[in-house]
């Protein structure tokens, strides 16, 4: 019963955020509430008991993505009043497909999920199961090339975000450290004779 | 025999060639003399044929001279076929030719062209000569187009005269109206029996008498098609309404070849073709019906035109036409023998009226118009005794030449009962007071009555030499005779052989021969057929109303002014083929130019499909809007629909 | 009881919200961006939905690589942000019709 009121609530406040983030405004607000999304779909995977995808959707989603997000709003400078015009054109057409989507969507769920096996419901899971154990076990095992290949991707993006943005200003004074090792005593310092006395 | 029959062809060609190639270097009398030797020994030997097959008693011979190829079982060669029937085609034409041959060396005296129309006239005697002697459809369709041809150059041969080429370019065309219809029975001929050659072809008519073939979506007889088909070449050849238009206008070519082509030869091809073609004929009878109905049509509408003719060279034209009609008719009637006999007669008549038009109007000075003639009897005695007998043969007065084969037609017609025999009657009858009408009209008008001449040609008003009145005496002659010496053999007798069929139920002249007893006999007979009252009532009309007392003619001239109007524009067919068709056509043409052609192709199609795919493109190049999520948007939509198809709808997994 | 219906259900009206704030915002690049991140977390809720329903641990590897390469495409779609706007000095998505027909 309690799983049922927790699912319906959560549910709504999860709808709700996500309208709110394209009904939005002002950016900031669409993140912020773009943030509350996750944390809640996050709770929503734990009622689903896959509790290590749920704290990895906070940390790496929330805390860094939507992060990152916030940053380059902040630093981006948009101009808010360019941004209030212009909604209601494409607003009905595209709430229109939206509605048949989801009409499609929920006729399939609802009424045309045949090949789903008869009895789908939650399997008890025995005691002492733990989610992060066994997804650890696929993951380096059955899906290690895969994991690999995560990995790489991520450095992958890492490389290209920095070459994208990075500009090089003029004028920076910027250290060179192979030239700074490969400097030779012959280029620092030069022995000068100086007369100890002058002629008055 | 094949090089009898190959001289008598080849002779009048080889003159024709030399006279038209070589004319500057033989000159004038070289022309003349080599073309009148081969036309005389074609002649000759003609006559010579016709004795061996009639008097001799030889059979008819059919020989294949060279075969050009075959095809699919089609032969196409030329051969000669010399029958009774072809053998006095042969005498006629080459008999007529030989006289008017004579006769042009005096009346072409002064023309600038005179070895150009011995060459002319040459050739047509070759072209008419294989037209009869042919044995088979090829050899006569190209015999029928060559006398076409020459006709066209004919009556063309003063070219530098405008009327004289609309007329021969009108004459081709017409005719060539008529050659379509032919060609047409030719190729129907050809795919019934799978052959051109007369001998298979006549074979087979029996056994196709009532078969139908498959015109279109419709079933029409097989026979009566073909032989209608053909007879519509007939009807251009021999100008039978409607395609009569072309006859009067030939007048502008010289008056010699009027009576050569335009009386003699050329528009008989069209009646000897239907008694050539009597064993296809015969299996028909609804092409005899048409032949019959369109021939007594001809002989009495165009009898009507003459009366309202001025030139003498007109008058003669249209009695020519109406003659043809007679013609038709007896060949329409199965009474073929007096067809071909009529045939015979006015060949001899009509060209002898046409020489003596000639002479009277090469002796006034190449006037024409009757108004300006009268009392010419006085100064032009041989044209007016042969006038006489000429005329008198062609309106029947007992006795003479006409009179036989034209009441010999008339009371065959009378016996016949296809359907249309009984209008055909009536349509005789009122054409024999009509013929004696006009024809006595002309005769009182020219030689009678008081001198209407122009002062001109009253001052160097002669006869004409011997070079003109030979040729109208030597005519004159079988005009009085032929009747009462050919009658009995040729019509009732045995002297077409087997080269007319007629079926017994259609035997209309053996039935009229059983009351046959000779020439004397007839005449009697004839007193008791309405026939020769009516000739002799118009003949005095005539005298009444144009010598008695021309007031009178003039009073019914002033009370019949529509009918008038009517005969003078010749039933308006010519209004018709000269305006309302091409006037119509051309209307026509440009319509479909204009909307269909421009608007329609050009516009619509050409340029309305560039247009459509500009504007298309157009349409979906908003599509392009550069911005990304409107492509996003498009792939969403197209998700969207793919899933409702997928989905919801019976051919998808739904 | 909550079944898999319900869950897939919320998933589909992720999904759907997502994809209808991709075409009615027009102004603003970063909340193009973010309806993708939506569009990304309805899925992930399908796989881990069918996950524990399935009781296949498959899904949940899924999303694990799903979340990976979020965050990357995130990073790098904000950079490429970063540069346009320094180019432009706008973020207006109305204005970037370079690839116009």
């Amino acid at each position: 019963m309690a799983g049922v009121i927790f699912f319906y609530a959560l549910s709504g406040v999860l709808i709700g955020s996500a309208l709110g983030v394209i009904a939005s405004r002002n950016p900031v607000h669409s993140v912020l509430y773009l943030v509350l999304a996750f944390v809640t779909s996050s709770v929503l995977w734990l009622l689903l008991e896959a509790e290590f995808l749920a704290v990895v959707l906070v940390l790496v989603y929330v805390g860094a993505v939507m992060v990152l997000f916030l940053f380059v709003i902040m630093m981006l400078d948009v101009n808010l009043v360019q941004l209030r015009e212009g909604y209601t054109r494409y607003a009905p057409l595209g709430a229109l497909v939206a509605v048949i989507l989801a009409a499609e969507l929920i006729g399939v769920i609802w009424f045309r999920a045949e090949s789903l096996p008869a009895s789908v419901s939650l399997t008890p899971r025995p005691a002492g199961y733990s989610n992060t154990e066994v997804l650890g076990t696929a993951l380096y095992t059955e899906h290690l090339y895969a994991f690999e290949l995560a990995a790489f991707l991520l450095l992958l993006a890492i490389v290209a975000a920095i070459v994208l943005t990075m500009r090089r200003r003029p004028g920076l004074k910027v250290q060179n450290v192979a030239q700074q090792v490969a400097v030779r005593r012959e280029d620092r310092v030069r022995l000068v004779k100086v007369e100890p006395e002058r002629d008055a | 025999m094949i090089n009898t029959y190959l001289a008598i062809v080849l002779f009048p060609l080889a003159a024709a060639i030399i006279a038209g190639l070589f004319g500057r270097l033989i000159g004038r009398a070289g022309a003349h003399t080599v073309t009148i030797l081969g036309v005389g020994v074609a002649c000759a030997l003609s006559c010579w044929v016709l004795w061996r097959q009639v008097v001799d008693g030889y059979p008819a011979e059919n020989i294949s001279v060279y075969t050009w190829l075959v095809t699919d079982g089609v032969r196409m060669e030329i051969g000669f076929l010399v029958d009774r029937l072809s053998a006095l085609m042969m005498v006629v034409v080459s008999f007529v030719s030989l006289m008017v041959h004579i006769y042009t060396i005096g009346y072409m005296h002064d023309d600038a062209g005179y070895q150009r129309f011995f060459s002319y006239i040459s050739l047509f005697t070759f072209a008419m000569l294989m037209l009869v002697m042919s044995n088979n459809l090829l050899q006569l369709f190209f015999g029928w187009e060559a006398v076409g041809v020459v006709s066209y150059l004919l009556i063309g041969f003063w070219y530098t005269r405008p009327t004289a080429i609309f007329a021969n370019l009108k004459a081709f065309l017409v005719n060539r109206v008529g050659d379509f219809g032919f060609l047409l029975g030719i190729a129907a001929l050809l795919y019934l029996t799978n052959s051109l050659d007369y001998a298979e072809i006549f074979a087979a008519a029996e056994g196709l008498q009532d078969r139908n073939m498959l015109v279109g979506n419709w079933e029409w007889p097989a026979l009566a098609t073909a032989c209608i088909l053909l007879f519509i070449g007939a009807m251009g050849k021999s100008a039978q309404v409607p395609l009569h238009v072309w006859l009067p206008d030939s007048m502008e070519g010289p008056t010699p070849i009027s009576a050569l082509i335009h009386a003699a030869t050329m528009v008989t091809a069209g009646v000897f073709m239907v008694a050539r073609m009597s064993p296809l004929f015969e299996f028909a009878e609804a092409a005899l019906s048409f032949v019959l109905i369109i021939g007594a049509t001809t002989a009495l509408f165009t009898g009507l035109i003459a009366l309202v003719q001025f030139d003498i060279k007109r008058v003669v034209a249209y009695s020519t036409l109406s003659q043809l009609g007679y013609m038709m008719v007896a060949q329409g009637s199965s009474a073929y023998a007096a067809g071909m006999f009529h045939l015979t007669t006015h060949a001899f008549f009509k060209a002898l009226l046409f020489l003596a038009a000639g002479s009277v109007i090469m002796a006034l000075h190449h006037e024409q118009d009757m108004r300006r003639m009268g009392g010419l009897r006085r100064h032009l005695p041989v044209t007016y005794w042969t006038s006489l007998v000429g005329c008198l043969a062609l309106i029947g007065f007992p006795g003479f030449a006409g009179f036989f084969s034209k009441d010999a037609l008339i009371e065959a017609e009378h016996l016949a009962n296809i359907p249309g025999a009984g209008y055909a009657y009536v349509c005789i009858l009122l054409g024999v007071f009509v013929t004696s009408l006009y024809t006595f009209r002309m005769f009182f008008m020219v030689f009678h009555g008081e001198e209407r001449l122009d002062v001109e040609a009253r001052a160097h008003l002669h006869e004409p030499g011997w070079v003109v009145k030979l040729p109208l005496i030597l005519l004159a002659i079988p005009s009085l005779a032929l009747g009462w010496l050919a009658i009995g053999p040729v019509v009732f007798g045995d002297f077409f052989g087997g080269s007319l069929f007629v079926r017994p139920v259609h035997d209309v002249v053996g039935r009229l021969g059983e009351d046959w007893r000779g020439p004397v006999q007839f005449i009697i007979h004839s007193f008791k057929e309405p026939a020769v009252y009516l000739a002799l009532a118009g003949a005095f009309v005539a005298w009444f109303g144009y010598l008695y007392r021309p007031a009178a003619a003039i009073w019914v001239r002033e009370r019949m002014g529509p009918v008038q109007r009517l005969l003078e524009n010749k039933y308006y067919a010519d209004w018709v083929a000269e305006r309302l068709l091409p006037a119509g056509s051309r209307a026509l043409g440009n319509v479909l130019w204009r909307v269909g052609d421009v608007r329609l192709i050009d516009g619509g199609l050409v340029n309305g499909s560039a247009r459509l795919v500009a504007w298309g493109s157009e349409l979906i190049r908003r599509l392009q809007s550069g911005l990304l999520y409107d492509y996003a948007f498009a792939m969403v939509i197209g998700l969207a629909v793919l899933g409702f198809w997928l989905l919801f709808t019976p051919t998808g997994a739904g | 009881m909550i079944g898999l219906e319900h869950y897939l259900t919320l998933s589909a009206a992720l999904f759907v919200i997502a994809v209808a704030g991709i075409f009615i915002n027009r102004k603003n690049v970063i909340v193009l961006l973010m309806c993708v991140e939506l569009l990304l977390l309805a899925v992930n809720f399908n796989f881990v939905a069918f996950s524990r329903f399935l009781d296949d641990t498959t899904g949940q590897v899924f999303v694990f690589f799903i979340l990976t390469v979020a965050a990357a495409e995130a990073a790098i779609g904000l950079a490429i942000l970063v540069v346009l706007f320094r180019s432009r000095r706008s973020i207006d998505v109305q204005q970037m019709d370079v690839l116009k027909g």
